[in-house]
C-alpha cells in the first residue's frame, strides 16, 4: 500500500494543516498519511531572511518514507529561490516531494484584516497546485484550474480550489502509472 | 501552445541555473542550462531557442554581454534577458544597446519574469502563426521548402534550380496528391519570373469551350453571356508562368491551339482577330502517362514534345517512404499550431503505421490524416490508434480491379488466392466463394490449379 504523505513543520499552525489534509485527502482520495516535521532552520538565508526552498526540498527527498508516493510539505516560513524574491511552494516536477509556504496568504502579510476562510482556501489552492506538480503537471492556461500559475495571492483567489477537467484526466493517467 | 519553445539558461551558480530551469519548467517549457558563457554559445550553435537568459557576471573570460553578442551573431532575432545581481545605469545601458530585450535584477519578483516571458512567447507565436499564414496565402514555395531526403527527389530539386531561369516548357508527371503544383511553384519562384504572376488553371475542371475563353479569354459579344472582353490566363501570366495542370484532359481542339502558343507564343482571343503575344512559361503536370496517351492516339505527338521539353516524374510517396516520418512530423508542427493543439510528437507505433501505408493519395493524403488525427487525438502523442482509420481506408483501397483479364483468368486467380487462404481447405474455400464443394472441385480441375 502507498500513502500520500501530508507533513508539517512544528511551527505551523493546526487547522491550516488540518484544512490542507482534508483538502489533499478529499482529492486524491483516503490514503493520506500525516507525517511530523522538524523545523527547517537549515534553509536560512539570513541575508535575504527567507528560506530556501531548494534545500527543503533536498531534505524532504532524503527524509520521504518508503511507502510514499508523495510527500507535501506545509510551513510557515517565506520560501525563495536564487533569482526570485519569493515562491510560494515549490515541487518536483513529476517528483515525489513538495512544499508550500503560508507566509504569504494571510491577508495581514499585506496589511489587511485578517480573514480565516480566505486564508485556508489559499493553502488548499497551493497544496493542489505543488501536489499537482509532482504528478507531471505543468501551469494550465485555465484561469479556473488550480494548476494555473499564480504569482500573487489576487491570482490564488480567483482559481478555484479544484483542477480542471483536462488537468483532472492527466493526473488520473499520472497516478495510474 | 508551450512546448514548442525552448528556454536556455546560462549561469555559472549551479543553483541559480537550475532554480530558474525548474520555475520554467512547471510553466511547461523546455528548459537547457548552461554553466558557462561558452557551454551556452556552443547550446545556441546546436539549436535556435526561444529564449536566452544569461547572467551579467560570468567567469572564465565570457561575461553575459559577450555571451549575448555571440549568441546574436548566430541567431540575430533572439530574444535575451540579461540577468544581474547588481543593478547600475552603464550595464543597463550596454546590455539594451547590444540587443538584449530585457534587463533584469535578481532577486526578481516571479510576476515581472511571468509576464516578461509570457510576453516574449506571444510575440513569437504570433510570428510563427505569419510566417505560416503569409506562406500560405502566397504559396510562394522556393525549392528550398520542398520536403525531402529521397535521391530521385533530390535530383529532382537540383534540376528546378537549374531550370529555374530558362524559359523552356516543363512537364510535371506525378500520382494524384504527389506534389505537382508545389514543384511548379517551387520552379516559378526560384527564378527570375518570381516577382511575375503565376497563374494555375485545372484543365480538367471546365468544359471545352469554357476552358478555351479561360485561357485565351474572350472578346466582347464572343459568345451569350460574353457581355465584355476578358483576357484570359495566358495573358494574366505575361511575364510569369502558366500552370495547365491535368494537361492530359483537354480536348483535341485546344491540344491544337495550344501547340499553337507554344509555338508562335501568340494566340487570338475566343471571337477576336487581333493577334495576342505573351511572353509566359508554360509549366504542365498529368497524373496520367503522356507517352502512353500518345501511343494510344488520345493525345498529339507534336504537343506532347512541345511539352515534354524538360521532363519531371515525381515518384509516390510509397517508392520515398523515407520522407514519410519527415512529412508527418512537418504537418503535424504546422496543423498543431494553427489548431491550437499541444501535440508535437507521433509515437513509434503511430510512425510504423504510417511508413506500413501503401499512401494512394500521397503526400495530400498523408497530411489529410495528419489533421484528422489531431482532431480526435485527445493525448499529447498521436499514437497508432489516432491513425487507425488508415488501416480500414488501406484495405479498402489497396485492391483495385486488374482491367485487362479475361473473366476466366480473374476466376482463377481468385479460386488459387483463396485456396492459399485456407491452406487448401476445400468446404471452406467453396464456402468463402460461394459455391458448392463439386463445383469448386469441378473449376480446379478445368483451371489445372496444383493443389
Amino acid at each position: 500500500m502507498k500513502y500520500l504523505y501530508v507533513g508539517a513543520t512544528p511551527e505551523v499552525e493546526r487547522e491550516a494543516y488540518g484544512a490542507v489534509r482534508d483538502r489533499v485527502e478529499s482529492e486524491f482520495g483516503a490514503a493520506v498519511r500525516e507525517m511530523e516535521l522538524g523545523a527547517v532552520e537549515f534553509a536560512y538565508d539570513p541575508e535575504r531572511r527567507q528560506y530556501g526552498s531548494i534545500a527543503v526540498l533536498e531534505m524532504l527527498t532524503r527524509i520521504c518514507p518508503p511507502d510514499a508516493v508523495k510527500l507535501l510539505a506545509v510551513t510557515e516560513r517565506d520560501l525563495y529561490i536564487p533569482v526570485l524574491t519569493f515562491v510560494f511552494g515549490q515541487a518536483q516536477l513529476s517528483g515525489r516531494v513538495a512544499v508550500i509556504s503560508l507566509a504569504r496568504l494571510r491577508q495581514e502579510f499585506y496589511g489587511l484584516a485578517p480573514n480565516r476562510e480566505i486564508f485556508l482556501e489559499r493553502a488548499s489552492k497551493e497544496a493542489l497546485h505543488e501536489t499537482g506538480h509532482t504528478f507531471g503537471l505543468v501551469h494550465c492556461g485555465d484561469r479556473n484550474c488550480a494548476m494555473s500559475l499564480s504569482t500573487n495571492v489576487r491570482q490564488i483567489d480567483s482559481k478555484r480550489c479544484e483542477y480542471c477537467a483536462a488537468c483532472g484526466a492527466r493526473l488520473r493517467r499520472g497516478a495510474r502509472e | 501552445m508551450k512546448t514548442h519553445w525552448q528556454i536556455l539558461v546560462v549561469d555559472d551558480e549551479e543553483v541559480m541555473c537550475e532554480s530558474l530551469a525548474a520555475w520554467l519548467r512547471e510553466d511547461g517549457y523546455t528548459v537547457d542550462t548552461a554553466p558557462s558563457g561558452r557551454e551556452g554559445v556552443e547550446k545556441a550553435r546546436q539549436r535556435d531557442y526561444a529564449i536566452y537568459f544569461v547572467d551579467l557576471k560570468m567567469p572564465g573570460g565570457m561575461d553575459g554581454i559577450e555571451t549575448m553578442m555571440q549568441v546574436r551573431r548566430l541567431h540575430p532575432e533572439a530574444s535575451i534577458i540579461i540577468i544581474t545581481a547588481y543593478a547600475t545605469v552603464d550595464t543597463a545601458i550596454t546590455a539594451m544597446k547590444e540587443g538584449a530585450q530585457e534587463y533584469i535584477v535578481k532577486p526578481c519578483n516571479p510576476e515581472e519574469i511571468s509576464l516578461l516571458v509570457n510576453r516574449i512567447i506571444k510575440v513569437k507565436n504570433l510570428q510563427r502563426e505569419n510566417t505560416i499564414l503569409r506562406k500560405k496565402l502566397s504559396r510562394q514555395y522556393v525549392v528550398g521548402d520542398v520536403i525531402s531526403k529521397n535521391a530521385k527527389m533530390g535530383d529532382i530539386l537540383k534540376l528546378c534550380h537549374e531550370i529555374a531561369g530558362l524559359r523552356s516548357t516543363v512537364l510535371i508527371q506525378g500520382e494524384s496528391g504527389t506534389g505537382k503544383e508545389m514543384i511548379a511553384r517551387a520552379i516559378h519562384h526560384s527564378g527570375d519570373r518570381a516577382g511575375k504572376p503565376f497563374v494555375a488553371v485545372s484543365c480538367a475542371a471546365l468544359a471545352e469551350t469554357l476552358l478555351e475563353s479561360e485561357l485565351f479569354g474572350h472578346e466582347k459579344g464572343a459568345f451569350t453571356g460574353a457581355n465584355e472582353r476578358k483576357p484570359g490566363k495566358f495573358e494574366m501570366a505575361d511575364g510569369g508562368t502558366i500552370f495547365l495542370d491535368e494537361i492530359g484532359d483537354i480536348s483535341p481542339k485546344l491540344q491544337v491551339d495550344l501547340l499553337r502558343v507554344l509555338q508562335e507564343r501568340s494566340f487570338y482571343r475566343v471571337g477576336g482577330s487581333e493577334e495576342v503575344r505573351v511572353d509566359a512559361r508554360v509549366v504542365a503536370a498529368t497524373h496520367v502517362n503522356l507517352q502512353q496517351a500518345v501511343t494510344e492516339g488520345k493525345f498529339r505527338e507534336d504537343l506532347f514534345y512541345r511539352l515534354n521539353v524538360i521532363e519531371i516524374r515525381i515518384p509516390p510517396l510509397r517508392d520515398r517512404r523515407e520522407d514519410i516520418p519527415l512529412l508527418a512530423h512537418h504537418f503535424l508542427e504546422r496543423l498543431a499550431h494553427e489548431m491550437g493543439k499541444d501535440i508535437n510528437e507521433i509515437s513509434e507505433g503511430g510512425l510504423k503505421l504510417l511508413m506500413d501505408y501503401n499512401w494512394p493519395g500521397n503526400v495530400r493524403e498523408l497530411e489529410n490524416a495528419v489533421e484528422r488525427a489531431l482532431v480526435t487525438s485527445r493525448g499529447q502523442v498521436l499514437t497508432e490508434e489516432d491513425f487507425s482509420f488508415l488501416a480500414t481506408n488501406g484495405a479498402a483501397k489497396a485492391w483495385t480491379a486488374p482491367a485487362g483479364m479475361t473473366l476466366q483468368e480473374m476466376e482463377k486467380l481468385l479460386i488459387v488466392a483463396t485456396l492459399e487462404r485456407t491452406s487448401g481447405n476445400i468446404k471452406e474455400s467453396a464456402s468463402v466463394l460461394g459455391i458448392d464443394r463439386s463445383t469448386l472441385y469441378e473449376k480446379i480441375k478445368r483451371y489445372e490449379i496444383p493443389r
